[in-house]
């Protein structure tokens, strides 16, 4: 593979250049689902506060909510993994 | 002594640390993304998670077998665990679907809950990734890899024994008239065997040492895409199976072909309602995919986890890695059971009587 030398140490087709992407796949994608599950739980415990009997639905439906969320972080993992050590 | 209490924890945690650190660790994590063929039928492959899923419906089977055995009124013993943990599921699911629907629900769901569960916490045991046979990293073979692991034998089982050593093959070598070539699968055999050789002095080891990359014999069920891919199509199958019978194909059918408008001549509406209807077919297959990466990206993130973490700090930070694994492993089974039931419940209390007339 040609290498366009760009700065002594970063090179345009460098093979670690993947390692890169592959870290920021992940950061990119982990930012906004953890602001979201920051967000339901923090509703969830409000509604929580204000009527402590509703309990069980609320926290059924606050890990519902929260597995949803997660789902968009694990497919940028997995896009990350597969960049890291498939490709 | 009570004051030296936190001073002898602190301590007791660095000395595992370090111990962990110096004389435990495993050898550079190899992960695989897809599952390992252990022998073939025929055309069919039986990889190591299938071997797994298996072992985990046997069990299934015989825990169910042994707490229905001798039956009594008042539970004891494997009866009582067996019926707490089914009336556990059974409230969930009567509470979400409602008295009717929620007999009807009851088994898919209880099933899907226990075999994912259980397939997580079979893949924590000791011997999952460790014992397996061995592909050794030979210059005639096909399949080509390169980095490999110094094979040894315990009781006649190949077994990664913590502080193994790891090989890496060297990216090239220089052949004996000068030239300096590349290795890779598609190499020439002299190449291969060349860089073999030399990976093989530069760790020490004798020249008829083997080394290798282990396939294990086992492998956790949802590690593999299929597995969860296999749930998510019957989770599917089954929630428009619960819609249909519930409503019959036609009305049913009628969520997703929403054509009546447009064929009664109102042209903007039609073309909305039929729009909708492909919507909803897309918000099908977006749920497919979506339940299969949840439940495989957890699993497989896991592992992962586990493995890096054997390598860099194994002893202490293991043991926490390891309980958020069991944690997470009956989440995502709760989860997946709960995603299905609530679709369920979405598909047959829906209202499909919009078109008018019903």
């Amino acid at each position: 593979m040609e290498l366009i030398h760009l700065f002594p140490l970063l090179e345009i087709g460098d093979p670690g250049l993947r390692f890169l992407a592959a870290g920021f796949a992940m950061a990119a994608g982990g930012f906004a689902p953890a602001m979201a599950i920051g967000l339901l739980v923090g509703r969830a415990m409000e509604a929580l506060g204000r009527n402590p009997e509703a309990q069980p639905v609320i926290q059924t439906n606050m890990i519902l909510g929260i597995a949803f969320a997660e789902a968009i972080a694990i497919y940028a993992l997995v896009v990350a993994v597969m960049i890291g050590f498939v490709f | 002594m009570r004051r030296f209490r936190g001073l002898a924890i602190g301590l007791a945690v660095l000395i595992l640390v370090l111990a962990g650190f110096l004389f435990l660790r495993s050898p550079k994590p190899i992960i695989e993304l897809k599952a390992e063929t252990i022998f073939s039928i025929g055309p069919f492959n039986v990889t190591n998670t299938y071997i797994t899923s298996w072992i985990v419906i046997i069990f299934i089977s015989l825990f169910a077998y042994a707490a229905t055995r001798r039956m009594s009124l008042v539970p004891r013993g494997i009866q009582n665990l067996f019926e707490a943990i089914l009336e556990a599921i059974h409230n969930l699911v009567v509470n979400t679907a409602g008295e009717k629907h929620g007999r009807r629900f009851f088994p898919v769901i209880a099933t899907i809950f226990l075999y994912v569960a259980l397939c997580n916490w079979f893949g924590l045991l000791p011997f999952f990734a460790t014992v397996g046979k061995v592909e050794e990293i030979d210059a005639h073979e096909a399949a080509f890899h390169e980095k490999g692991v110094v094979i040894q034998q315990k009781a006649g089982l190949n077994v990664i024994m913590p502080a193994a050593d790891d090989v890496e093959l060297p990216e090239t070598v220089t052949l004996p008239d000068g030239k300096v070539e590349e290795v890779n699968a598609n190499s020439s055999v002299e190449v291969k065997q060349l860089a073999i050789d030399e990976a093989k002095k530069e760790a020490g080891l004798s020249e008829d040492a083997k080394i290798g990359v282990l396939i294990p014999f086992l492998r956790s069920v949802n590690t593999d895409i299929n597995g969860p891919l296999a749930l998510a199509v019957w989770s599917a199958i089954f929630v428009e199976f619960w819609g249909i019978s519930t409503y019959g194909f036609f009305r049913y059918g009628s969520k997703f072909f929403n054509f009546g408008r447009l064929l009664r001549g109102k042209i903007v509406d039609g073309v909305v309602d039929a729009f909708v209807g492909i919507l909803e077919f897309v918000a099908e297959a977006a749920r497919l995919i979506s339940f299969t990466f949840r439940l495989f990206g957890n699993i497989f993130a896991g592992e992962i986890l586990f493995l890096v973490v054997i390598f860099l700090a194994p002893l202490l930070f293991l043991d926490f890695v390891y309980v958020m694994e069991l944690f997470i492993g009956a989440i995502q089974a709760f989860i997946f059971g709960m995603l299905t039931l609530v679709f369920g419940v979405i598909a047959v209390s829906a209202p499909h009587a919009e078109s008018e007339g019903h």
